[in-house]
């Protein structure tokens, strides 16, 4: 089992298929909310669905909304189970904060390249120091 | 964190349970992001647009709103972004009741909060100007970038929770621009080609973003060779923002804190990239297959007065032929109504729309609801976030988007 550490983490340990992509997020730029899938023409998931899946990505972009957003996919049960990023904004801090959201960043390795699209992981922000955990290699 | 005995009070509950939520969630954002401690800011402006609240957030807000009035009121002017319509162009938006029902609501726990509905994110040019060193929670990426830049106050991107956090507290988690250390230049661009109209202001802010990369690059500007208006700052520092997650930039002998460029960089700081003509024209794609232009929008930013005022005179004697909306604040649309400036754009046929902006407006549904598609816009902002939403809009300028307005197709 390969184990990376992160710089900082919260919300809940979750376990699932990671989405992989060395691109950025932005809940409204990259988003269709309604149909729960990447929509943004030119980002590398386009088309895909992050339904219950583990984004691991590179940096958080764009705007503020995700603030909301992220809560308000939540409630809806069309959000992803959690976002592992190189870079945070603040943004992505407040809306995991206001959602119970999980969310892990800050890696000695660039995490996109090391973690497999499909690969199981676990993420763990309680660990110290917060962790992702890859428990199988491919989907 | 450190806290103070009156932060541990609202941890605790002693201030009820809205200041309880607001604190605990500052908390927790500020030990993510290493602050020591909070600094007390003076104002706070509220990002809540409908469509990214939903229905689950404005239930939210409606809790809070029904606390008792001394425990849900906001300790500091705090004031709101764009909503999600005009109420007086919904119909003509082909906007659906229940999104107006939501924004009814939504300003209805506002209110009930103290919050005073400004609906505006041009607070800069039009509300309270934040002053050099003022600290605050401010929660528009255009209104925190140009306030730390232009004005030199101190601001990290607040989203709607955490700016409605400051409102209730008066304070945020020091942490990021609120810091001297994190003000500094990290990534030098020259420039050799001055920005002459607003969207190659959009055009540099987005290519400037685009090699920033994420919120911890301070990007600092040599080169430009004049004093950049308000209106052109406005459009460089929102897309700088929306391309880069940028929330501080420097310009050499213009902004501020950089004076010289020693005053915010190290000589060893190097040379990133250099952006001139080509490079900008680069930037620009061309319209999608014959031209034919769906619907033109002027927004994000809202429209300053001066934009307004050359847009009625693009438009004086012509008729559009295709939707164009343009977007301006509430505090902005009385002038340009009592300055003919409205019945001079209304009269070609254009709409100006107030205290809403266009992407914060449900604009899948308007995109779907009114057939739009190809979008030609003088906005970079706009035109990066609006591909998400189903459109294929194009950059031009001003007088290219009134023209592509009137005659149905945008010129390659």
């Amino acid at each position: 089992m390969t184990v990376f550490a992160a710089t900082a983490g919260m919300g809940e340990r979750v376990r699932g298929r990671a989405l992989v992509a060395s691109d950025g997020f932005s809940a409204r730029y990259d988003l269709d909310r309604i149909a729960g899938v990447f929509s943004r023409p030119d980002h590398a998931l386009a088309g895909q669905s992050y339904v219950g899946r583990i984004l691991v990505l590179d940096a958080a972009k764009g705007g503020v909304a995700t603030a909301w957003m992220l809560h308000e996919m939540a409630a809806r049960k069309i959000a992803p189970a959690a976002l592992v990023l190189n870079r945070v904004n603040p943004i992505m801090v407040q809306g995991a904060a206001l959602a119970g959201f999980t969310l892990i960043s800050g890696f000695a390795v660039d995490i996109t390249r090391a973690v497999a699209n499909g690969a199981l992981v676990e993420v763990d922000p309680g660990a110290d120091p917060p962790v992702l955990r890859v428990l199988e290699d491919t989907a | 964190m450190n806290l103070t005995d009156e932060e541990r009070a609202l941890l605790a509950g002693e201030a009820g349970p809205a200041r309880q939520w607001a604190i605990g969630h500052q908390i927790a954002v500020g030990r993510y992001l290493r602050a020591a401690d909070f600094v007390p800011v003076a104002q706070a402006h509220i990002m809540a647009d409908t469509e990214s609240l939903g229905p689950a957030g404005v239930e939210w807000l409606e809790h809070l709103a029904a606390l008792p009035e001394p425990d849900r009121q906001v300790r500091i002017p705090t004031i709101t972004d764009p909503r999600g319509t005009d109420f007086a162009a919904a119909a003509r938006l082909r906007q659906q009741d229940w999104m107006l029902d939501l924004e009814h609501r939504a300003i209805a726990a506002f209110q009930a909060m103290g919050i005073l509905m400004t609906d505006t994110c041009i607070n800069y040019q039009t509300i309270m100007p934040a002053v050099r060193g003022e600290h605050m929670a401010y929660g528009d990426t255009g209104v925190v970038i140009y306030s730390n830049s232009v004005l030199g106050a101190r601001s990290n991107f607040e989203g709607g929770p955490s700016a409605l956090a400051a409102g209730l507290t008066g304070r945020t988690p020091r942490y990021g621009y609120h810091l001297d250390e994190h003000r500094r230049a990290s990534l030098h661009v020259a420039v050799t080609r001055t920005p002459a109209a607003l969207h190659e202001w959009g055009t540099l802010g987005a290519l400037v973003g685009r090699l920033a990369g994420d919120y911890w690059q301070v990007p600092v500007l040599s080169g430009i060779d004049r004093i950049p208006g308000s209106d052109e700052l406005k459009h460089f520092g929102a897309a700088l923002a929306s391309y880069g997650s940028v929330a501080l930039f420097h310009m050499v002998g213009i902004t501020p804190e950089s004076q010289r460029f020693a005053d915010v960089a190290d000589a060893a700081l190097p040379l990133r990239a250099t952006i001139g003509a080509a490079e900008m024209a680069a930037f620009r794609t061309g319209p999608a297959g014959d031209g034919t232009v769906d619907v033109v929008v002027f927004s994000a930013p809202q429209l300053s007065l001066f934009e307004l005022r050359d847009l009625a005179a693009l438009l004086d004697g012509r008729r559009v032929t295709v939707p164009l909306l343009a977007v301006t604040s509430p505090q902005v649309k009385p002038d340009a109504d009592r300055a003919g400036l409205t019945a001079r754009i209304e009269a070609a046929g254009g709409q100006l729309l107030s205290g809403m902006c266009f992407y914060q407006s449900y604009a899948r549904e308007m995109a779907e609801a009114n057939g739009w598609r190809n979008l030609a816009t003088n906005s970079a902002k706009l035109v990066n976030i609006l591909g998400g939403y189903g459109y294929r809009p194009v950059l031009a300028s001003m007088e290219a988007c009134v023209a592509a307005a009137c005659s149905g197709r945008l010129a390659a």
